[in-house]
């Protein structure tokens, strides 16, 4: 059917069609309009909105602090899911564009960079508050002499081992290995210790050797702050450091190798391929899956020396741009640092909790926690400062490279000399 | 019928002196069916209440030009598709528009910010860089008190002026502050929880936490000036003693530290605080720097060193990426495009599947199947090949995750391209006596490239930029222990972001810029190629 309309009189039409566009515009706005209404509701007699940006896991777990601070104060809180590959970068981009959360979760090292985006604000907390904290912790979330973030949770490397096939923590890193060649010879196993390196390094990992061959990687200051002036691995002692990734490496006795990765190291322990693995925390849950009798113990060190895991903490910070710093200030000093939270978080990720009470109340019914917490304790903290982005490609390849049978000194050099231009 | 003469009148009225509307519902003849009536008036409001809905964010940013652009283009919608005039406009004008948001303007932000120093620490404003540096250095005075605090007003709630009331949970005194100063108020005129935190208070009126929310903004730019520095509140149950250590001083545009003396001058043109030995304040601010982004990436040694080998390498890995896929893409059409072949339903689906899966996740299976020890293909091969560890073996790897993950995508086409040219083409030239290859490829073969250059052409663009295919399979490597920058298998824009984002912080404008130069080199690629195109369409 055809519809005519006469050309000289369109007079209907256009108000027609106007009419209807505002209409559904309205319509379509109707959300919107309830914001509107309880944006003044906020003006009139309070209310007010706080947003979290935290993970999948920890979101349901910090809903309970949320709903208390909400029954408490009448203020709405919500909780938003950001993954945290990309966390950090959004938070910056969002601060800057006007849109940032009040509050947003991570991992401490990225400190140094949202600090110098002006994206996150200093914490003053009294000394008993201070007190109430791990003091590692604690010195994990402090940069330049300032706390910028609530810990929640510490993490490090440690050693699995596998108690059915070595039953005795070993003591050094040569006792590792001869357990591990003795159980590989007796075709127990096929490989003597589960290690990531992968194709192209991984730094995180290679840290505990390479410390333990005594190296460093950025000088300290008195305050604890590192120097992104003192590259460790520009210095002499850091190719011999080095070295062990050789010693032990393809070349060498054969216990590094970079066909093992992060991917797949986990996979290769708990299919019982290796009586060790050197991982976190967070491959507990997969190896409690996979039904093997395990225990933790620091990473050993060569001979007596220590072998020093980087040390993380995590923490939700302020943001300096947030809509609402004062309630986002209230929430994190007040409500968030509580056992019962901490206690949550721990459920839902096991992870050494920051706070003294919550790691006391979670250690009685799990025997894990006291072992990661102590192999971390002579740990040092990952550093905070921008420049250690620049750290983590290039070393991670030199150890790949010097694992795959590469000269430990050139490589070395040359790592440290593309940090160094990186930096600057 | 009556339709037919009613038309007909139409037709007549449009003979010369007619006026023509203006405005309407009507298409350009004057007609227009109820269907259309209906999307008309749905797509226009559609667009109405999407601008509407625009609208709001920023009239409350204050982003006056964003507003003005979105009721330009409103108005120039209504107007397209209200007047019957501009007929070849309503084709045209959303594919215009999508073309504008989603090509022009990135492009030219792009352009525009190879020209900044934007990335970390180079964000914002100097006034923002300068308000971050002061809050960072506010340090709690040393010994100095942390109140109990409560939020009170002198006046009405909602509006009257802000009083600290704060209790010295040492002497349990307590005080009143405003922005004039400390007051100590007299014991009895308060009444407070065993804590501390005062609830009452003469004369003040203490808000709910509802009401201090609703205020939040600026509590937190509320400071009580004390001699030592200031009081600064802490959420909204205590307060400190602050001094901020590092203050900007407008006299000698620098920033000055209290404790130590020192200044960091501004520097405008890399938009930051620097000091005499050019140690630079980690706070910066974005500013223009003119071509030297470009000149960095032209004069940079490390690129230079490397530059020449990459550039090759991404030529063979796009080039070679066309070419295998290209190939046994058109193999296994020609095969499956025999008529009357059995079960050929069955293997075009079966091709087609992997293409259906997400390329992300096939690349990383890919990785894992490449694994030297625990790998597929060394398992089932029985080989011992350290894939990602030696040059020739990485550049066939990832080729060969390539030619998977494309052939089927190249196997469509040429199926479609296949069935497109007409069989009495081939047949004439077997009456003429050629021979089945020699029809192909004479006859077949120009036909098919005439149909599929452009394809060819623009998958050669992509696999240029096929930043996936290398990163998440090799990752750019191996690497030469003397060179963690440049791998064997890196192609530039692997590389790039590995200099623009692998340093001390994401380095955007340089990143633009390297950007730039590589858009150059495809389009000048690209255009060649479409040259050649149009020369092998005149041959025909």
């Amino acid at each position: 059917m055809r519809l005519r309309t006469r050309r000289d009189t369109p007079g209907g039409t256009l108000p027609a069609i106007l009419l209807a566009g505002i209409l559904l515009a309205v319509a379509a706005c109707g959300q919107g309009g309830a914001g509107t209404g309880r944006a003044a509701a906020r003006q009139g007699e309070g209310g007010g909105t706080l947003t979290i940006w935290t993970d999948d896991k920890r979101a349901p777990a910090l809903k309970a602090a949320a709903d208390r601070f909400s029954k408490e104060t009448g203020v709405t809180v919500k909780i938003q899911t950001v993954p945290g590959e990309t966390r950090q970068v959004d938070f910056v981009t969002a601060s800057q564009g006007g849109k940032a959360p009040d509050l947003v979760m991570g991992a401490h090292d990225w400190i140094g960079n949202l600090v110098r985006n002006g994206a996150i604000d200093p914490i003053t907390m009294t000394e008993d508050q201070k007190a109430a904290f791990n003091s590692l912790a604690l010195k994990g979330v402090t940069f330049d002499g300032q706390i910028y973030g609530i810990p929640f949770a510490l993490e490090n490397v440690v050693l699995f081992r596998n108690t059915a096939l070595a039953p005795q923590a070993p003591k050094s890193f040569e006792e590792l290995v001869a357990a591990g060649k003795r159980l590989k010879s007796q075709g127990k196993v096929s490989e003597v210790l589960a290690f990531p390196v992968g194709q192209n390094g991984d730094a995180y990992y290679g840290y505990p050797l390479y410390t333990a061959g005594g190296g460093y990687l950025f000088g300290q200051a008195d305050d604890g702050d590192y120097d992104p002036g003192d590259l460790g691995l520009a210095e002499p002692g850091a190719a011999e450091a080095m070295e062990n990734f050789a010693k032990y490496g393809e070349k060498g006795e054969g216990v590094l190798k970079r066909s093992i990765g992060t991917d797949n190291v986990a996979s290769v322990f708990t299919g019982g391929k290796s009586a060790f693995l050197v991982g976190g925390p967070w491959f507990i849950s997969e190896i409690q899956k996979a039904g093997i009798a395990y225990d933790i113990s620091p990473v050993p060190g060569f001979g007596d020396t220590r072998a020093k895991p980087f040390v993380g903490v995590q923490a939700l910070f302020v943001a300096s741009k947030g809509p609402s710093k004062v309630l986002a200030q209230e929430f994190a000093t007040n409500y968030f640092a509580q056992p019962d939270v901490a206690l949550a978080f721990y459920r839902a990720d096991p992870r050494p909790p920051a706070l003294i009470a919550a790691f006391d109340e979670a250690k009685t019914t799990d025997q894990d926690l006291p072992k990661l917490l102590s192999a971390g304790e002579g740990g040092d903290i990952m550093p905070a400062i921008p420049a250690m982005n620049a750290v983590w490609d290039p070393w991670g390849k030199a150890i790949a490279a010097v694992v795959g049978g590469a000269d430990p000194a050139g490589t070395t050099q040359a790592a440290a000399e593309t940090i160094r231009s990186a930096i600057e | 019928m009556s339709d037919t003469t009613e038309i007909s009148e139409e037709r007549a009225s449009h003979g010369p002196g007619h006026r023509r509307p203006r405005f309407g519902l009507s298409g350009g003849d004057g007609t227009v069916s109820t269907g259309r009536l209906v999307i008309r008036i749905a797509v226009l409001g559609v667009a109405a209440a999407l601008a509407l809905w625009a609208a709001f964010p920023l009239v409350n940013q204050g982003n006056w030009i964003g507003l003005g652009i979105l009721v330009a283009v409103t108005a120039l919608l209504f107007y397209i598709y209200l007047s019957p005039r501009v007929i070849p406009a309503k084709y045209l004008i959303p594919g215009t528009l999508f073309l504008i948001a989603f090509q022009v303007v990135p492009v030219v932000y792009t352009v525009t910010t190879a020209f900044t120093n934007f990335g970390d620490g180079h964000r914002g404003t100097k006034q923002e860089a300068i308000t971050a540096i002061q809050d960072a250095s506010v340090r709690q005075v040393p010994g100095s008190t942390v109140y109990v605090l409560s939020i009170a007003t002198t006046g009405d709630p909602v509006s009257g002026d802000l009083v600290f009331l704060l209790t010295d949970p040492g002497t349990d005194a307590s005080f009143a502050g405003t922005a004039g100063g400390l007051r100590e108020l007299p014991a009895g005129a308060v009444r407070a929880d065993p804590d501390g935190k005062i609830r009452q208070a003469q004369g003040y009126t203490v808000l709910t936490i509802g009401q201090a929310a609703a205020r939040s903004a600026e509590i937190a730019a509320f400071k009580v000036p004390t001699r030592a520095g200031a009081l600064y509140g802490q959420g909204l149950s205590r307060a400190f003693e602050g001094a901020p250590q590092q203050t900007y001083e407008a006299g000698c545009d620098c920033i000055r530290d209290a404790a130590s003396g020192r200044t960091w001058t501004a520097d405008e043109s890399d938009g930051s605080f620097a000091d005499q030995q050019g140690q630079r304040l980690a706070q910066g601010w974005k500013v223009g720097v003119g071509l030297r982004n470009f000149t960095d990436v032209v004069t940079d040694q490390e690129i230079r060193s490397s530059f020449l080998k990459m550039l090759l390498w991404n030529f063979v890995f796009a080039g070679g990426t066309v070419l295998i896929t290209f190939a046994l893409g058109l193999l296994v059409a020609i095969t499956l495009n025999r008529p009357g072949m059995r079960g050929q339903r069955v293997y075009r689906s079966l091709i087609i599947l992997p293409y259906a899966m997400p390329a992300v996740v096939m690349l990383l299976v890919w990785r894992d199947m490449f694994n030297t020890e625990f790998g597929l293909i060394n398992r089932m091969t029985g080989l011992e090949v350290n894939w990602f560890g030696t040059p020739p073996a990485a550049q066939v790897a990832v080729l060969l995750v390539q030619l998977w993950l494309g052939y089927n995508y190249m196997f469509l086409v040429c199926t479609g391209a296949l069935q497109s040219i007409p069989a009495d083409l081939t047949e004439a030239a077997s009456i003429d006596g050629a021979k089945p290859l020699y029809a192909f490829r004479t006859v077949t073969f120009p036909l098919l490239l005439i149909a599929l250059a452009p394809l060819l052409i623009s998958s050669f663009a992509f696999n240029f930029n096929n930043f996936a295919g290398i990163y998440l399979v090799s990752g750019g490597g191996p690497f030469p222990p003397d060179n963690p920058n440049a791998g064997a298998t890196d192609i530039l824009i692997t590389y790039t972001y590995r200099l623009a984002f692998g340093g001390a912080g994401a380095q955007y404008g340089f990143a633009a810029a390297v950007s730039v130069f590589i858009f150059v080199i495809v389009a000048t690629v690209s255009i060649i190629g479409f040259r050649r195109t149009r020369s092998l369409e005149e041959i025909n």
